[in-house]
C-alpha cells in the first residue's frame, strides 16, 4: 500500500486548518482595529 | 510580564511582532514541510507515511502548549490580576484548539496505514481528544462570560482545572502501554529516530510555533480593539 495518499491527506488537513486559523484571526483583527480607528476619528 | 500590563505598551510591541512572526513562521513551516516531503528518505518500516511526523509532532506540542498558556494566564489573572491575562487566555484557545485538531486528524490519517485503524481508545489518543473538547468548552465558557461582562474568573478556574489533563497526555504512553508508541523524540536529545529523517522537524516546530504566536497576537489585538470600541460606545451613551 502506498503511503503517499495518506501523507497528502494529512498535509492538506494541516495546511487548510492552519490557513483557516490565520485568515480568521487576521480578518477579525483588521475588522476590530478598523472599527476602533473609525470611532476615534469620529 | 508586568511591563506589558499597559495595553498601549503591549500594542507597540505586538504590532510589528505579529507580521514578523507570521513571515518567519510561514518561511520555516513551508521550508520544513517541503524538506520533509522531498529531501528525507522513507522509513524502512513505515515507508513514506513517516513524513506525517513533521506536522503531527509540532501540532501535538502546540496543542498542549496552548493550554499551558491558558493555565499561565489563569494564574496571572487570579493571583496578580494582570489586566491582559484574561485576554491572553481567550486568545490562546482558538490556536490551541486548531493545533489539537491537526494533531488528532493527522494522527488518525497516520494510524490507518500504520496501525490498520483510524481510531483506537488508546490512552494518548483519548487524552488528546479530551484536550480538544476542553478547548471547545473553554472557548464557549470564556465568550459567554465576556458577553455577560464578567472578569473571566470562571474561565480562568476552568483553565487551571483543565491543566490536569496535560501530565495525563504526557505520561499516557507510560501508564497505558497500548497502541501509541512511547516517547521517541526529546528536546534535550536522545531521540530514537535517525537524524536523516529527523532534521526537518525543528524547522516545522519553529515555523508552527511562530504561526501559533502570530495567531494569538492577532486575537489579542482584536480583543483589545473590541474592548476599546465598547468602552467608547459606553462613554458616548453615558454622555
Amino acid at each position: 500500500m502506498s503511503g503517499w495518499p495518506f501523507v497528502i491527506a494529512a498535509y492538506a488537513v494541516a495546511v487548510c486548518a492552519l490557513a483557516a486559523l490565520l485568515l480568521w484571526a487576521r480578518a477579525s483583527m483588521r475588522r476590530a482595529e478598523a472599527a476602533a480607528d473609525a470611532l476615534v476619528r469620529k | 510580564m508586568h511591563a506589558l500590563a499597559n495595553p498601549a505598551r503591549f500594542l507597540r510591541l505586538a504590532r510589528p511582532a505579529t507580521g514578523w512572526l507570521l513571515a518567519v513562521g510561514l518561511l520555516f513551516a513551508i521550508g520544513g514541510m517541503a524538506a520533509g516531503l522531498t529531501l528525507t528518505p522513507p522509513d524502512y518500516l513505515q515507508g513514506d507515511t513517516v513524513r506525517i511526523l513533521y506536522i503531527h509532532v509540532p501540532a501535538a506540542w502546540l496543542g498542549m502548549a496552548g493550554w499551558v498558556g491558558i493555565a499561565a494566564a489563569a494564574v496571572s489573572q487570579l493571583v496578580w490580576r494582570h489586566p491582559l491575562a484574561a485576554v491572553a487566555g481567550r486568545a490562546s484557545a482558538p490556536a490551541g484548539a486548531t493545533f489539537a485538531f491537526i494533531c488528532l486528524a493527522t494522527g488518525s490519517i497516520w494510524g490507518r496505514p500504520t496501525w490498520g485503524t483510524w481510531w483506537e481508545w488508546d490512552g494518548r489518543l483519548t487524552s488528546m481528544l479530551i484536550l480538544f473538547f476542553l478547548y471547545l468548552g473553554y472557548i464557549a465558557l470564556a465568550s459567554a462570560e465576556r458577553e455577560r461582562g464578567g472578569e473571566g474568573r470562571i474561565a480562568a478556574i476552568y483553565g487551571l482545572v483543565g491543566a490536569i489533563n496535560l501530565p495525563i497526555i504526557h505520561y499516557s504512553v507510560l501508564w497505558w502501554r497500548t497502541l501509541h508508541q512511547g516517547q521517541s523524540i526529546s528536546i534535550t536529545g536522545g531521540s530514537t529516530i535517525d537524524n536523516a529523517i529527523l532534521w526537518p522537524l525543528p524547522l516545522t516546530v519553529i515555523g508552527f510555533t511562530c504561526l501559533f504566536a502570530s495567531a494569538v497576537l492577532m486575537r489579542i489585538r482584536a480583543e483589545l480593539a473590541e474592548a476599546k470600541v465598547e468602552a467608547r460606545q459606553r462613554r458616548m451613551a453615558g454622555a
